[in-house]
């Protein structure tokens, strides 16, 4: 009896939120579906895969025209086989400049996934990383950032894999509902094909905009390119020459922290930033 | 007792290769349709069957002969027996041609078993084996129940009580003989091919590649899909996505294997054989497992062959499965480099390259399934308009120094110079450079539209991408029809093809010209002058896409001559050229077999002996460079021309044609 309910919960399937943007070309500017965020709905897919049942939503809050349509059409097209429900994607319709956090949050709150997954960080538009972030503030769920992969689902728990610098996982465990999001650790995403593409529709849901007060009062102006500081190496052999340029350099100075109380750990944090000079 | 029983055997012979028609034209007309018309197509029937049939069949002049006494002989019997012996019109002279054509139907199949007693790997066995004696089976009987009708044997001979048996015995034998011939021509014997075969050269869903009294056609450019229309399949998922004309061309197959010997996949143990997959066709277009496929298989890496009787389908399963197998595997549709070696070989006038394509386009646009490196590349054409995602701006850097003129600035000119995608490829911006040299020596006009150009659309097609080459392709075609140009001309074949061939159809129509065609035009008028060559020997390696796609194999030809180099030609040259592996997108799909395609190229040029090799494609040049440790070095004809050219003097420049003293040009630059 007991492994069978536990059968039929694991058949169940998740509700997974994908947000995803618009993406930007780093060469030509051309629209495109984002790269980040493809991982992310990458990942949704092979939760989807792994657990039957799952379903799939995909949420873009933004302005519909000919281009941002093309550019999300991308995402839609990564869905190909029937019955993923990948058929359509939720959009929240607001005007260029407003915010989207409120209506994402809006939005998610009252459809309440219980996993929701984004890029790391917008490839227009900011561009700060700040969204997922402030997505959990205003939810109050956890947010674990650079995921690697989602390892199982189980009892309103999922076990996810987090991507380290130099290429160190950290697994965790986390109760749902939750916010991960993704970046290039992530695994590639899929081909996106004209045929799911062209026939997926999107349902178009008004918002009532807020407009991005913060981002009004910003100068923008194109970035410039900064000069890159030299490695000056000085190795005798090639072995030497190829792990200086293979391996970062080590961080210097800080400490770890480990078994330590959140008390602790605040407090350590809160020194080193008035170290920095980051609060006065 | 034969009087009464011949009629009998041969219209209960006819009626049911009747119903078997029927039921044949009910599997193929599962396609989808295809406007053909009928009544022009069968008039034009016997041409194309005596002309461009014959024509491919002709190169092999043994085996024509040998069909032209079976089949022929075969035609004439049937006919003849119908009428003297169905209907019993006991006439000696019909008596005599029935005789006579029986008789050359033996001879022909005479020789037909002697090519069965050690037939070479590439035929097909099973069915086909008892082919020979079935048609001698025909023939003999048909000579034998012959005889008594114009007196040269006794009435009586097989009246009496006695001869019983024999005539029994020759009634079996008649039987045989009329089982193959009509029953099985119509119900999946190997004598389908005459049935199917006929049809599909009538209804050909490509009847411009038929010629006609004004001359030779030519038809190589592939079809567009409907991308407007959402009900239109996009690809073929299942047989029953073919067009019926395609299916009926599949059943024409004689399984006779010339297009597996010229495959340069299936050489390279790939897993492709054409004949194999158009075998599969049928046998999704039917229904059942490809169990009862008595030729070579796919290779596969290292095995030597998939093993046959694994995959099966249905008219409405799925051709390639989602997971596992089903009629055929993806790597067997991305093994083909679009070289049209099978098209052009193919008696039967399949077209197998029109059907990959057709598949890979369902596999790329429906499923998002295009391997290994082709996601990436269609990606980098749709953000970049170019396969190696570079810059688009940067696609003029490799001339900033030549100071080219561009079209955005002149408006008009006579000479559009198509640089393609080589243009952000080192290697072949040599030849880029060589051939702005060529033209500036020849006081050419012409202009490029440096980066208002984009990639033809040539790869994204090929890799069935087919909204990313319309999208290419209508770009392109709108930014020409901005200025005035008289001619295109290229160094790269594939841009070549697709402008001159595949853009027409979507409303873009120039007259391109390959630079080899360009350089021996400019030649000819007059307005270049080469020094004599000095070199080793040169073979010269025809590009498919030059060739077997636009039928030039002459003016790269006339070129090396005016340079004075005698092409040491390779076995394989001309429309029987070896692929050089690059085409169709086969280096981003990359499917792996036991052997290189390029390596067993450069093989060739080493066996011809020469020490250089002169190519006309930018593709070809990337492969053969590519191979290691070659004996030959590779060139564009372009750097040859570039680096034999000499000064003028005052008098050429006076423009006198050099057509008629074209082989003395070597003597006239001494002077």
């Amino acid at each position: 009896m007991q492994p069978d309910l536990q059968q039929k919960q694991q058949q169940q399937g998740i509700d997974v939120a994908v947000l995803v943007s618009i993406g930007r070309h780093p060469t030509t500017g051309r629209a495109r579906r984002a790269e980040q965020d493809a991982r992310g709905l990458e990942l949704a897919l092979a939760i989807e895969a792994e657990l039957p049942g799952t379903r799939i939503s995909m949420l873009h809050a933004g302005s519909q025209d000919d281009s941002s349509e093309a550019a999300l059409r991308g995402y839609l097209g990564m869905a190909t086989g029937v019955g993923m429900g990948l058929e359509s994607m939720t959009l929240l319709e607001q005007p260029e400049g407003s915010d989207a956090i409120p209506a994402l949050a809006k939005h998610l709150a009252a459809t309440s996934p219980q996993l929701v997954i984004t890029g790391a960080r917008a490839e227009r538009g900011e561009g700060s990383g700040l969204l997922p972030y402030a997505l959990a503030e205003h939810l109050g769920w956890p947010l674990v950032n650079s995921l690697a992969s989602v390892e199982k689902v189980e009892n309103g728990v999922v076990t996810l894999l987090q991507a380290l610098p130099r290429g160190q996982r950290r697994r965790l465990k986390v109760r749902l509902p939750a916010i991960i999001s993704v970046d290039e650790a992530a695994p590639a995403a899929r081909q996106s094909a004209f045929g799911p593409a062209r026939r997926a529709t999107f349902a178009i849901t008004p918002t009532t905009p807020e407009a991005d007060s913060e981002l009004a009062q910003w100068h923008l102006a194109p970035a410039r390119k900064r000069p890159k500081r030299l490695k000056i190496v000085k190795a005798a052999s090639a072995r030497d020459r190829f792990k200086a340029a293979a391996s970062k350099s080590e961080g210097k100075g800080g400490q770890v922290l480990t078994d330590v109380t959140p008390e602790q750990g605040a407090e350590a944090i809160y020194q080193l930033l008035k170290e920095e000079d980051v609060l006065r | 007792m034969l009087e009464t029983l011949l009629p009998i055997l041969i219209f209960t012979a006819l009626a049911l290769a009747v119903i078997g028609a029927l039921r044949r034209i009910r599997l193929w007309r599962q396609g989808r349709p295809s406007r053909v018309n009928l009544f022009k197509g069968l008039v034009a029937l016997p041409r194309r069957y005596l002309v461009d049939l014959h024509h491919v069949v002709g190169r092999d002049k043994m085996i024509s002969n040998t069909h032209v006494a079976t089949a022929g002989g075969f035609v004439a019997a049937a006919v003849l027996m119908i009428l003297v012996h169905g209907l019993g019109i006991a006439n000696p002279l019909l008596g005599g041609l029935l005789l006579l054509a029986s008789a050359s139907m033996f001879v022909g199949s005479l020789f037909v078993a002697r090519r069965r007693l050690n037939p070479p790997a590439r035929l097909s066995k099973g069915p086909w084996m008892r082919l020979p004696k079935s048609l001698m089976a025909f023939s003999i009987s048909v000579f034998l129940i012959t005889l008594p009708t114009v007196g040269l044997l006794p009435e009586g001979l097989l009246e009496g009580s006695s001869s019983w048996l024999l005539a029994l015995v020759l009634a079996g034998v008649v039987a045989w003989g009329l089982g193959e011939m009509f029953f099985g021509m119509t119900w999946g014997g190997p004598m389908k091919h005459a049935f199917a075969g006929a049809l599909h050269l009538a209804f050909h869903r490509r009847a411009e590649r038929f010629s006609t009294k004004k001359g030779g056609g030519r038809s190589t450019g592939l079809k567009a899909l409907n991308l407007e229309d959402e009900a239109t399949p996009l690809g073929v998922e299942k047989p029953a996505d073919f067009t019926w004309n395609q299916l009926l061309g599949f059943d024409a197959c004689v399984q006779c294997g010339r297009c597996e010997a010229v495959c340069p996949a299936f050489a390279a143990g790939q897993p492709l054989n054409p004949k194999k997959l158009i075998q599969d066709m049928v046998v999704g277009m039917a229904g059942g497992s490809d169990a009862a496929y008595a030729g070579s298989p796919h290779p596969s890496q290292g095995l030597g062959g998939k093993p046959v009787g694994e995959h099966a389908g249905s008219p409405h399963g799925p051709i390639v499965a989602l997971q596992g197998k089903a009629l055929v595997d993806a790597d067997t549709l991305w093994s083909c480099t679009t070289c049209r070696a099978c098209v052009e070989e193919c008696p039967m006038m399949i077209e197998h390259v029109d059907a990959i394509v057709d598949m890979r386009r369902h596999l790329t646009l429906e499923r998002g399934k295009t391997p290994n490196k082709g996601a990436e590349v269609l990606d980098n054409l749709i953000a970049t308009d170019n396969p190696g995602g570079f810059d688009p701006g940067s696609r003029l850097n490799w001339a900033a120094d030549l100071n080219l003129p561009l079209m955005a600035d002149l408006k008009q000119v006579d000479v559009l110079l198509w640089l393609g995608d080589g243009a952000f490829d080192m290697r072949n911006q040599r030849t880029l450079r060589a051939l702005v040299k060529v033209l500036r020596a020849a006081e050419v006009d012409f202009a490029v539209l440096g980066t208002e150009e984009r990639d033809s659309g040539d790869v994204a097609r090929r890799l069935g991408d087919e909204a990313t080459f319309q999208s290419l392709a209508k770009r392109n075609i709108a930014t020409l029809a901005q200025y005035r140009f008289l001619q295109i001309v290229t160094c790269d074949p594939h841009s070549f093809h697709v402008l001159g061939n595949e853009y027409g159809e979507l409303g873009g129509i120039y007259d391109v010209r390959h630079h080899s065609t360009f350089i021996a035009e400019l030649f000819d008028a007059g307005r270049l002058t080469f020094a004599p060559w000095k070199g080793g020997s040169v073979t010269y390696h025809d590009p498919c896409y030059l060739g077997r796609y636009n039928g030039e194999y002459e003016a790269p030809r006339n070129v090396l001559k005016a340079l004075g180099i005698e092409v040491k030609e390779m076995e394989r040259s001309g429309f029987r050229s070896r692929c050089c592996g690059g085409g169709g997108g086969a280096p981003i799909t990359d499917i792996p077999g036991e052997r290189r395609i390029p390596d067993m190229r450069m093989n060739d040029v080493k066996e011809s002996g020469a020490e250089l090799v002169a190519v006309g494609c930018p593709q070809c040049t990337a492969m053969l460079e590519g191979v290691v440790d070659a004996s030959a070095e590779v060139r564009d004809i372009a750097e040859l021309v570039a680096d034999a050219l000499v000064e003028r003097s005052a008098d050429d420049v006076s423009g006198a044609s050099r057509q008629t003293t074209a082989s003395t040009a070597a003597e006239e630059v001494i002077l």
